[in-house]
């Protein structure tokens, strides 16, 4: 479990997060939502120890986490933040690899490179693994630093938007492999993500930010209801059950 | 293995090709180098072997500084000769020169490359506050800089009547190197040797500071080794031969357009390609007017300079 207690984080002398105080639970599939400038990106760097703990706590399986070396962290947890324009030329292939790095510190072994061919294979790579990042669409470098940061095999995994740039068979493809790494392989995942039909159906609990405060934070079944989407984006929000799951409708305005 | 897959074909033939222009450096020439010649293993040991050896390690510092610069201001457009680096560690070889001229070499260079970090340190400062979408931003900011620090440099060797030396740094050539003149550039090999055992760890810096973080490397160490190893290769380069244009900026440029930007595989092609660029600019150079010679950075300054406009121009506009 991650525990963030009483955290408060400045940038560029504004207060962005203020008395934050959540937990994600292990093994399951935390999705992050709040509208823009919420907090949320500034939150999971601060959780990947991106940025420094200005103040409040943070534990990791309560062991402080500013206590844990980061080559020790990197071991633990994986992040793939928001991307912005990448200026090197790597081949995706070497750029999943790179993701064993905390392992092998550039001696890597037989394990490291089985690890990597199964990470192109499971995020349907194989067959750009030799262009170069520069020479792909952005979902396809999308994908590859998410199958980096999975080649990273670590118990957490954190995602700041990897919906983005996605068209919906690889948006699918990857809150299945995400729900299935959670459930099957016991990882913790922690998602920033704006599509609330994937985060209410894929994800097992909700941490809403709005404004650099929490908003809301609980199970899906337990938080995830128009009153609170409502409020949280300051508009129309309705979420219906139906027999597939969650649906949520926000797209019409004024819907009759 | 990742070094397992370089292109080793490519290497083995660069290799080849540096051998074969090293022995053309070494037997061209005013003297005379035939075996009956007594003098002739003199010469050689004295004047053409350091000559040929300081090339290939300028070639090859100059090279791999230009990848490392580009890596850490995340540009492929600059280099240390480009971004007022050069300019820097030349104040402090003037300032030295005209007011501690009693200090040991080792704290002269020491002086120098605590310039060019600064130099350094202020170039970083700025080309951190330019956009990122303007790309080309970046080279022009550092030329105008390089531009007001080569302005400052002509001041103080103005001031300590050191017009001489300016003159001699600002254009790289070889014809003055003997044995007891150059050895300093064997640190520059040294530092190019160490940048290569931290070859993945500059990678990963390329990749950017948040996957470099994600990935427990140590940032700040890494790109402190970086900055250190620009500022004391160029300054050592500077001191010893001058400035060499375009060679920081062109085989890099090419090598990445080739085999991109992973440096296990890439740093030993660069420094190949830096030295027989610059051994066949030296040759050029020694041949073109015999028995006169072109220095070697006038040479280089003319082929590099077509060189990476073509390389500017004929760049693909990334998504
Ligand atoms: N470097 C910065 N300096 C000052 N303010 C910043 C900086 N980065 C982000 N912010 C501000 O912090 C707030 C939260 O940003 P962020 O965490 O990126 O939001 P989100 O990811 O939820 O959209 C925003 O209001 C943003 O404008
Ligand atoms: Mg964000």
């Amino acid at each position: 479990m991650i525990t963030v207690q009483g955290l408060y984080h400045q940038l560029g002398g504004n207060p962005v997060l203020r008395d934050v105080s959540i937990s994600l639970p292990s093994n399951k599939m935390t999705a992050i939502i709040g509208p823009n400038g919420a907090g949320k990106s500034t939150l999971l760097d601060v959780i990947a120890r991106q940025s420094k703990l200005q103040q409040g706590q943070l534990y990791l399986d309560d062991q402080d986490m500013t206590q844990i070396k980061p080559q020790d962290l990197a071991l633990r947890m994986a992040l793939v933040s928001q991307q912005n324009g990448i200026a090197s030329r790597i081949r995706i292939r070497d750029l999943v690899g790179f993701g064993r790095w905390p392992h092998h510190q550039g001696r890597p072994q037989a394990q490291d490179l089985d690890k990597t061919a199964e990470a192109l294979d499971r995020f349907d790579l194989n067959g750009l693994g030799g262009r170069f990042l520069d020479e792909v669409s952005g979902g396809q470098r999308q994908r590859a630093f998410v199958a980096m940061a999975y080649c990273q095999d670590t118990d957490w995994l954190l995602l700041d938007e990897p919906l983005n740039n996605l068209d919906l068979r690889y948006a699918t493809a990857l809150m299945v492999q995400l729900r299935a790494l959670s459930q099957v392989q016991s990882k913790g995942i922690a998602i920033v993500i704006h599509d609330l039909n994937y985060a209410l159906n894929y994800a097992d609990h909700i941490v809403a930010l709005k404004e650099g405060q929490l908003a809301f934070e609980g199970a899906v079944s337990d938080v995830a209801n128009s009153e609170n989407l409502t409020g949280l984006y300051d508009t129309p929000v309705e979420v219906t059950k139906t027999e597939k799951g969650l649906f949520v409708q926000h797209h019409l305005m004024a819907a009759s | 293995m990742r070094f397992m897959r370089a292109p080793k074909p490519v290497f083995a033939i660069l290799i080849v090709i540096m051998l074969i222009l090293s022995g053309v450096s070494i037997f061209i020439g005013a003297g005379d180098m035939s075996w009956d010649n007594p003098n002739a293993l003199q010469i050689l040991m004295i004047s053409r072997l350091p000559r040929t050896a300081a090339i290939i390690l300028t070639g090859v510092s100059t090279a791999i500084t230009g990848v490392i610069m580009q890596l850490l201001v995340r540009n492929k457009f600059v280099e240390p000769g480009t971004t007022g680096t050069t300019e820097a560690a030349m104040i402090g070889l003037l300032i030295v020169a005209a007011w501690m001229p009693g200090w040991p070499v080792f704290a002269k260079m020491t002086f120098a490359a605590l310039c060019a970090l600064i130099g350094l340190g202020i170039f970083f400062a700025l080309a951190r506050r330019l956009p990122a979408e303007q790309p080309l931003l970046i080279p022009l900011v550092g030329l105008i800089y390089g531009g007001i620090l080569g302005a400052v440099a002509t001041f103080v060797a103005y001031q300590a009547d050191l017009m001489q030396y300016l003159g001699i740094w600002l254009t790289g050539e070889f014809s003055g190197i003997l044995a007891g003149r150059y050895e300093l550039l064997w640190i520059a090999g040294a530092l190019a040797l160490v940048t290569y055992a931290v070859a993945d760890q500059f990678t990963i810096v390329g990749l950017g500071k948040e996957t470099s973080l994600s990935l427990g490397l140590k940032y700040g160490q890494v790109t402190a080794i970086g900055v250190g190893a620009v500022a004391i290769s160029s300054s050592l380069v500077v001191v010893t031969v001058g400035v060499i244009p375009f060679i920081g900026l062109v085989v890099p440029n090419i090598v990445s357009r080739a085999m991109g930007d992973n440096l296990r595989e890439s740093l030993p092609i660069v420094a190949c390609l830096g030295a027989v660029a610059l051994l066949s600019a030296d040759i050029l150079g020694r041949v073109l007017r015999y028995p006169y010679e072109i220095p070697a950075g006038t040479v280089f300054g003319v082929i590099g300079a077509v060189v990476f406009l073509w390389l500017l121009l004929g760049r693909r506009s990334h998504a």
